[in-house]
């Protein structure tokens, strides 16, 4: 946390320093524009401040965001995830409704409300001006760490995996750097948070150079078959393979020594 | 009148006939028959006949695909280091390269990446398990569905089921030897299923692995089983449940001409030979392709074997599935008795049940003919509607295997068909107990449902297509009778026997637990039997085919009539 906030407090301020006053009013426009669209998108599950809305039942409605800070609302908001399109068991990735430019209001605006982790930077996860050697040993070191982090949920090569009561953990094959880096900073829905104790930014960036090397590489093997394992191994090996074996035996049992049937019946 | 006798021997003598003249393939082909005594080995066996079916050649998918798996498997072990020593990978594949992993695994990755055509083999090796084991299971269900299991091959019908379950062991070890992440979490879980037995679990772990888990001679102990001790098993036993094939001789439907006593099909030499031995390129060609299209255990993305690590979707291959499946969805029921821990969740669907299927299945025609006293031998196969008890039998086990099977993969199928696992999990709980029972009862009143079909075909004709209108403007479809051939084959089965009745157990004699026996033994077998349908007697047909005739003259006069006595002339 020390380093990130030393980080972020110098990164900030190297950046925001030489304009700081037009750069304070544009963020302030940025929050309003953002709470404008918040009141009109969000609030109706989330509250009118962010402060989260429960059932009668006590559940949460919408969760507080009052300290989820800008990665999560870029996460959320920059997949599709949210606004939900109807309540579930989780909020599914599709198309995304806003734009550019107003998911970062919505950031600004909820990160306005409390604490919480900013939009990584994208030297955090870029690979950009890594020599081949340094790059590979990233891509070694992170496809262990994601062996021993992810996988356990998101399956060997990110396929996805179920999670409990209708739940799953999705597949994270072809997704933006950034938002790869944003899920482990802020852990959406049933995902664990990995803070930056728990798995430091150097190593957050090798988990994504795997997988966009997972994503680069071919598949060596021929069809993946979806990358789900022995199951749909097994489902090829009796549909295709026997299938297809049994559809010879018809075949060959059909044939007699006779070489066509119409010979056959004009010897008749 | 003059007679052929050019191909008749014009000699009484007792020596065989040789090639004569310069002929230098007849010189050698004497040569050798001289000292192996071919032709007389030959004589008989290249003219054997076998029936032709293609249900007949499931087995045969099992022979060649072993062979496959055979041949790839001794290219694999030219290049595979069983070893479990720490090494630090140097191979082609950069994604792993400096991590540190057993020489089994590096090894693997480099048939895969380094080896000219070794991932395809792996790749065939693989799938050539898999379509093994699958095609003895068709197999298997073939025999028993068709009554081939009967005297005498329940012995052959014990060894299949043994090649099943050493086929299964083969292939779980095979499975393990890579050492990817996916092997050692299926060891693992064979390790924990070992220290689930009561008392003995923890001993018995320790020995197989040579001390704690992983340890580091499991996988030389795996590689020594796995290409040497079960498939030296499995040679040996497929060689035995081929000569007893050639010793009892093939089954055969029934039909014109075929009895109990022949065989009607193709001999050997020519066709047979040609056929089976085309077959086995079909089957190398399907599995060489299979092996070059689909990838299968990619091993350099599961990584080495971590006890830390573990992968959602990890499944064993799909022969283990079904007690993976049970496994899965058992309740967590433990209980401890003097500070013995009894874990049934993992007791019951891993060291009972597969055990006990086993078994059953072992059992299934000493059961059979137990409980219908049929003890004598059959070569003529039954269709699987005319023995519906045995039919729906196989039906409600394979519905309570494929419902455990779809267990084993509950989690694909909640991701894929965006259902809820905890849901499947609670629908399979039920459904493996209820479904077979309605798989039984469906089959069996479908089986009989299909007799009184045939019965009808026998008895009223096939249903014609040609509709006839009658004088008084209703219509009817005419039936007509079956072609002989048909009705002979419809008809070629025994009528099923009658079971005894209890009076005649009682006047027998017997008495005790022989008297108790028996009358079980009498009321599963009206159970087995009833509401079977017995194939027409010969005055019924006999009746049937005056009436057919009647029907076809009829028919035939209407045709003949023109079809427009009741319609306009001309148009």
């Amino acid at each position: 946390m020390l380093v990130c906030g030393l980080l972020l407090t110098g990164g900030l301020y190297a950046a925001l320093a030489p304009a700081q006053a037009d750069t304070d009013q544009s963020q302030a426009e940025l929050v309003k524009d953002g709470r404008e669209l918040f009141l009109v998108g969000c609030a109706f599950c989330h509250g009118q401040n962010g402060e989260g809305v429960l059932t009668q039942g006590g559940s949460q409605y919408g969760p507080a965001l009052t300290d989820v800070g800008a990665a999560a609302v870029d996460f959320q908001v920059g997949t599709g995830r949210m606004p939900m399109a109807q309540p579930g068991s989780q909020a599914p990735r599709k198309e995304v409704v806003y734009t550019k430019e107003e998911t970062a209001a919505l950031s600004a605006f909820v990160a306005s409300l409390g604490t919480g982790p900013a939009i990584p930077d994208k030297e955090l996860y870029s690979t950009e001006g890594m020599s081949d050697k340094e790059l590979e040993e990233l891509v070694a070191r992170g496809g262990q760490i994601f062996l021993a982090n992810c996988t356990a949920c998101h399956n060997f090569e990110g396929s996805g995996g179920a999670m409990p009561r209708g739940g799953y953990a999705p597949k994270i094959r072809g997704v933006d750097s950034k938002h790869i880096y944003e899920a482990m900073l802020t852990g959406p829905q049933s995902m664990d948070t990995f803070s930056d104790g728990n798995i430091p930014p150097e190593d957050k960036k090798a988990v994504i150079a795997y997988l966009n090397k997972l994503d680069e590489s071919p598949s060596y093997s021929g069809f993946t078959l979806g990358g789900l394992g022995p199951v749909s191994e097994g489902i090829i090996a009796w549909v295709g393979g026997i299938g297809l074996l049994v559809g010879f035996a018809v075949w060959i049992a059909a044939h007699t020594t006779r070489s066509s049937k119409k010979k056959d019946e004009a010897a008749a | 009148m003059s007679v052929d006798v050019s191909k008749v021997a014009s000699t009484n003598g007792t020596t065989p006939a040789t090639a004569k003249g310069g002929n230098t393939a007849g010189a050698i082909a004497t040569w050798a028959d001289e000292r192996l005594g071919l032709g007389t080995a030959m004589k008989k066996n290249i003219r054997k006949v076998f029936p032709d079916h293609w249900s007949f050649m499931l087995g045969e998918i099992a022979l060649w695909s072993f062979v496959v798996v055979l041949l790839t498997g001794v290219f694999l072990t030219l290049w595979f280091d069983p070893s479990m020593t720490e090494i630090q990978y140097d191979g082609s594949y950069d994604p792993l390269r400096g991590v540190h992993m057993s020489s089994a695994m590096a090894s693997t990755l480099d048939i895969s990446f380094d080896v000219r055509g070794g991932l395809l083999m792996r790749q065939m090796h693989h799938w050539g398990a898999m379509i093994f084991i699958a095609s003895m299971m068709i197999h298997m269900l073939r025999v028993y569905l068709t009554g081939a299991f009967r005297k005498p091959r329940e012995l052959n019908w014990i060894i299949g089921c043994l090649l099943l379950l050493l086929g299964t062991i083969e292939g779980f070890t095979g499975y393990s030897l890579p050492d990817d992440l996916l092997s050692g979490t299926g060891v693992r879980a064979a390790d924990g299923f070992m220290k689930a037995s009561p008392v003995v679990g923890s001993y018995m772990s320790f020995f197989l692995f040579g001390g704690e888990f992983p340890g580091d001679s499991i996988i030389p102990r795996f590689y020594a089983m796995h290409i040497l001790l079960i498939p030296g098993l499995l040679l040996a036993l497929v060689a035995a449940h081929m000569l007893l094939l050639v010793y009892h001789k093939h089954t055969q439907w029934p039909g014109p001409g075929r009895t109990e006593q022949n065989v009607v099909g193709y001999p050997m030499l020519p066709v047979y030979a040609a056929k089976a031995g085309g077959f086995f390129f079909i089957v190398f060609g399907t599995i060489a392709m299979m092996g070059g299209l689909f990838s299968i255990n990619a091993v350099w993305k599961y990584g080495p074997y971590d006890p830390s690590k573990v992968t959602a979707g990890s499944q064993p291959d799909w022969y283990m599935g079904w007690p993976d499946g049970l496994l899965r969805i058992i309740p967590a029921w433990e209980t401890h008795i003097w500070g013995v821990n009894f874990s049934w969740n993992v007791i019951l669907p891993i060291l009972v049940m597969p055990p006990l299927m086993l078994m059953i299945l072992m059992a299934l025609p000493f059961i059979e003919s137990w409980i219908t006293g049929d003890k004598r031998e059959h070569h003529l196969l039954q269709r699987p509607r005319n023995a519906p008890t045995r039919t729906a039998i196989m039906v409600a086990l394979m519905t309570f295997y494929g419902l455990s099977w779809a267990a084993g993969g509950n989690d694909i199928i909640a991701i894929k068909m965006h259902l809820s696992i905890n849901q499947i999990t609670y629908f399979l709980r039920g459904a493996v107990f209820i479904g077979p029972v309605i798989a039984f009862i469906i089959t069996r009143r479908w089986c009989i449902s299909l007799q009184r079909h045939d019965e009808g075909k026998l008895l009223h004709g096939y249903e014609s297509g040609v509709l006839v209108r009658s004088p008084e403007g209703g219509y009817a479809e005419k039936h007509l009778p079956l072609p002989e051939g048909k009705a002979y084959t419809l008809t070629a089965r025994d009528d099923d026997p009658r079971p005894e009745t209890a009076e005649e157990i009682e006047a027998s004699g017997v008495t005790g637990r022989h008297l108790r026996l028996r009358k079980l033994r009498a009321r599963l077998a009206r159970v087995f039997f009833s509401d079977n349908v017995q194939k027409p007697t010969a005055e019924e047909l006999h009746e049937a085919q005056h009436h057919a005739e009647h029907e076809l003259h009829e028919l035939e006069s209407q045709i003949a009539a023109g079809p427009n006595r009741h319609g306009p002339a001309e148009h």
